[in-house]
């Protein structure tokens, strides 16, 4: 009756420790100093009640949490896999036309389903409480080349806990594009739009480009054995997904050449490639407009040093930006279309969030706050008008990233730095 | 393992199914329908005393069978969450219709065998692990066997005896039982006639509350109950289950004859949580690293990095999910909420659980 379990080698150190930064959220070694977010709304009092509140909305639907939520992502898992089976069967009838591209629609459909609301919510965690491995956000892989372990580390950790704090959160931009005012400029930003658009048809592969974390490496901030490894996830998840969509199926597709024509294979390895695509634009409109529209507010790591949750919270309400749209449309985003609350309650359970979003309208009001909303077509208006206005020169040079003028207040704070260093040192 | 079976389970039909399992899609088809996932339904519930029930079980096709002794893993779904406990197969593994059974007391706080003994009910679904364990029969079943058992630690040797009773064992089998009275004792009728149709065991019950009239034994184990029934301890093979302390009277007694070697023992462990004490009580089990330390209040996050290890972890606060764990058994509470949970094998952030009592996780 006693468990009986095989004994495995000792745990190697995992990534998420290997860094010498502070892991609790910004907590500095000065801890008298107090974070300033939000307090040209706000007073530190109203921040905590505002902390209070949010903490309270969020244990309410952790206790309701039940059967109810359980059969909602079994049925969008189901339904899933449908789209998943009638697209890869209607896509090997490409002699067929109206059955190939409705194939081609169904799997567009399926690995938008299946990378939002399914694989991006259950790693988060938002399942975990259902303790069934098939929705189990450490095991779960999702269908996608980015490897679901430095996907979960970049955006989990990374993105939610720092969220849109410069030099903290890695997707303000992603290392790319220069969204953001406070961002320097840089000449190739130049490009924003252009880049974006190409971003845009191979959203995946940037994705996992982006949790390979490169520059984390080039910059000292990640050991080589940790790179490598992310290197090899990566190579490998990339394999099993190149496999499947352009060598297993095509291949499966060559059994029909003798009864058909010998076309079919390259047809299906298109199509296949056309729904990777679809899912690409998808994902990639969803995700920017999250963040990047106008209004979306941005912090520096002094204003949020030893913030309280209620600033941690207000940072994530200033920080996203929702899009309004049918039940459907939040489906098909995962539901990221209530960004905020996302960013608010990250590991509750997707479908709740149009529930949430009563409470957090009901407290921005009490507090008089900005909520960012829109529709679909006004968000994206925004991000591309932001990407094209920033990507002209600024006229300030201390916006110009290797202006004169930026080298020499880098250089400056480095000296500080430096100085501060060795007095503390001789101290 | 059926040629379908295998070929569904076979790499290149992995290739095409990629990230998923062909489990993710067989499951949409048919809930039984598995190559890799063990499940069953509930054939039959039966009460065997007020507070235990037997459940048969019909395996799907992924099941491997199990060696009499051994245990599975039983996780029913209640309100969208699956509830996983560990429970003794005590059917006989000859049986020919397919079907095995566990037997499980209902324990007071145990939320999983309180819900088998009062709702469970035929065609319900359950999730299984293979069975698994060492506390099992030798391939070759030697001339002199004992098997002791003390309440619903029969379970195990119920199903060695069934088994042997299908086998047509010819060796010399003790089985002797505690149970607090007839009342409290499983499977008392099959017993009864076991008792009276077997050549080669010789059954024993002890009822250590109320004896019965004209017992040959009374009251708890002792070394003269087994000299009583002519049992010699260095020459027989014994099995042992029940609660810690009738197998640490046994361990002793076996310690004291130099018959160690022959003893073995499987503990009876039920999950209790003890809300009432404070938090710094127990110990924390690193199942993984085997290491163990004594709970010390802290989060299990922050008492493995005590004991040397490093977990994963993000946020610290909650949010991430980076450091979500399994959490082989025990009651953990939740730094926040408050809210303490005790289910076996479940995830957990273990940067904002506590544990509360003796904790064990895969770490």
């Amino acid at each position: 009756m006693s468990h009986y379990r095989k004994k495995r080698a000792p745990i190697e150190p995992l990534s998420a420790s290997n860094h010498n930064k502070a892991p609790i959220p910004l907590v500095g070694e000065d801890t008298t100093t107090r974070a300033t977010v939000g307090l040209d709304l706000m007073t530190y009092e109203q921040l905590e009640e505002f902390g209070h509140e949010l903490d309270a909305v969020r244990q309410r639907v952790l206790d309701d949490l039940g059967q109810a939520d359980a059969d909602y992502i079994r049925r969008v898992i189901k339904a899933q896999r449908i789209f998943d089976v009638l697209g890869r069967v209607g896509i090997f009838m490409p002699f067929f036309p109206p059955v190939f591209v409705i194939g081609i629609l169904c799997l567009g459909i399926s690995k938008i389903l299946e990378n939002m609301e399914i694989g991006h919510n259950v790693m988060h965690g938002q399942y975990d409480w259902m303790n069934d491995p098939v929705v189990d956000g450490k095991k779960y892989e999702w269908d996608n080349v980015a490897p679901a372990q430095d996907w979960k580390h970049g955006h989990n950790f990374i993105h939610h806990t720092y969220t849109n704090i410069h030099g903290m959160d890695r997707d303000i931009g992603y290392n790319l594009f220069r969204i953001d005012d406070e961002q320097p400029w840089y000449p190739s930003h130049r490009f924003n739009l252009p880049l974006a658009t190409m971003l845009m048809l191979f959203f995946e592969w940037g994705v996992m480009y982006h949790g390979i974390e490169l520059d984390e490496y080039l910059g000292g901030r990640m050991s080589k054995s940790e790179f490598k490894a992310r290197k090899k996830r990566a190579w490998q998840k990339v394999r099993r997904q190149v496999v499947k969509d352009y060598v297993a199926f095509p291949l499966a597709a060559v059994a029909l050449v003798p009864f058909t024509s010998w076309w079919v294979p390259l047809a299906v390895l298109g199509a296949n490639f056309v729904a990777n695509i679809m899912r690409n634009i998808w994902t990639f409109i969803i995700i920017f407009c999250g963040h990047f529209p106008a209004e979306v507010e941005t912090f520096t790591e002094d204003e949020a040093l030893n913030e309280t949750r209620g600033q941690w919270y207000l940072r994530q309400l200033l920080g996203s930006a929702n899009i309004t749209g049918s039940p459907v449309f939040h489906v098909m985003s995962g539901n990221l279309s209530y960004q905020i609350e996302h960013h608010l309650f990250p590991d509750i359970p997707a479908r709740r969030y149009p529930e949430v979003a009563k409470d957090v309208h009901r407290l921005v009001e009490k507090y008089g706050l900005r909520y960012n909303t829109g529709r679909l077509s006004k968000q994206i208006g925004s991000v591309a008008r932001q990407l094209g206005a920033l990507g002209k020169k600024p006229s300030d040079p201390y916006k110009v990233g290797n202006s004169p003028e930026s080298k020499a207040l880098r250089r400056e704070k480095r000296e500080a730095e430096k100085a501060a260093r060795e007095a503390l040192a001789n101290a | 393992m059926g040629i379908v079976r295998k070929a569904l389970a076979s790499r290149p039909v992995a290739a095409f199914t990629s990230p998923h399992t062909v489990d993710h899609y067989l499951d949409q088809v048919h809930p039984m329908l598995a190559v890799h996932h063990v499940r069953a339904r509930v054939v039959e519930v039966i009460r065997e005393t007020g507070v235990a029930s037997t459940v048969v079980l019909r395996p799907n096709g992924t099941w491997e069978g199990f060696k009499p002794g051994q245990h599975v893993e039983f996780g029913v779904e209640v309100d969208g969450k699956r509830r996983v406990r560990v429970f003794s197969v005590s059917s006989s593994s000859q049986r020919k219709d397919g079907l095995f059974s566990v037997s499980v007391k209902a324990h007071p706080d145990g939320y999983v065998s309180q819900y088998l003994h009062h709702e469970l009910s035929p065609r319900t679904l359950v999730h299984l692990s293979q069975a698994d364990g060492d506390f099992v029969l030798p391939a070759r079943v030697p001339e002199d066997l004992l098997l002791l058992s003390g309440g619903s630690g029969i379970t195990p040797v119920m199903s060695m005896l069934r088994t042997l009773r299908d086998t047509g064992h010819r060796g010399r089998v003790t089985f002797l039982h505690y149970a607090r009275s007839r009342e409290d004792e499983m499977f008392s009728d099959e017993l009864d006639e076991l008792a009276a149709t077997l050549d080669f065991a010789r059954v024993v019950r002890v009822y250590t509350r109320e004896p019965a009239e004209g017992a040959e034994l009374t009251g708890r184990f002792s070394l003269e109950h087994l000299k009583h029934l002519g049992v010699d301890a260095a020459t027989t093979l014994s099995y042992v289950c029940g609660p810690a302390g009738l197998i640490a009277t046994v361990r002793e007694a076996y310690d004291g004859m130099g018959a160690a070697e022959q003893l073995r023992m499987e503990y009876f462990k039920v999950p209790t949580v003890d809300l009432e004490a404070a938090d710094a009580t127990g110990t924390l089990t690193f199942e993984d690293s085997g290491i163990v330390a004594e709970n010390s209040g802290t989060t299990i996050l922050e008492q493995a990095e005590a004991a040397g290890l490093k977990p994963e972890y993000g946020c610290r606060m909650g949010v991430c999910n980076t450091c979500a764990l399994k959490k082989n058994h025990g009651a953990v509470r939740h730094v926040i909420t408050g809210e303490v949970t005790a289910s076996t094998d479940e995830t957990v952030k273990i940067c904002v659980q506590v544990p509360v009592g003796d904790v064990n996780v895969a770490l």
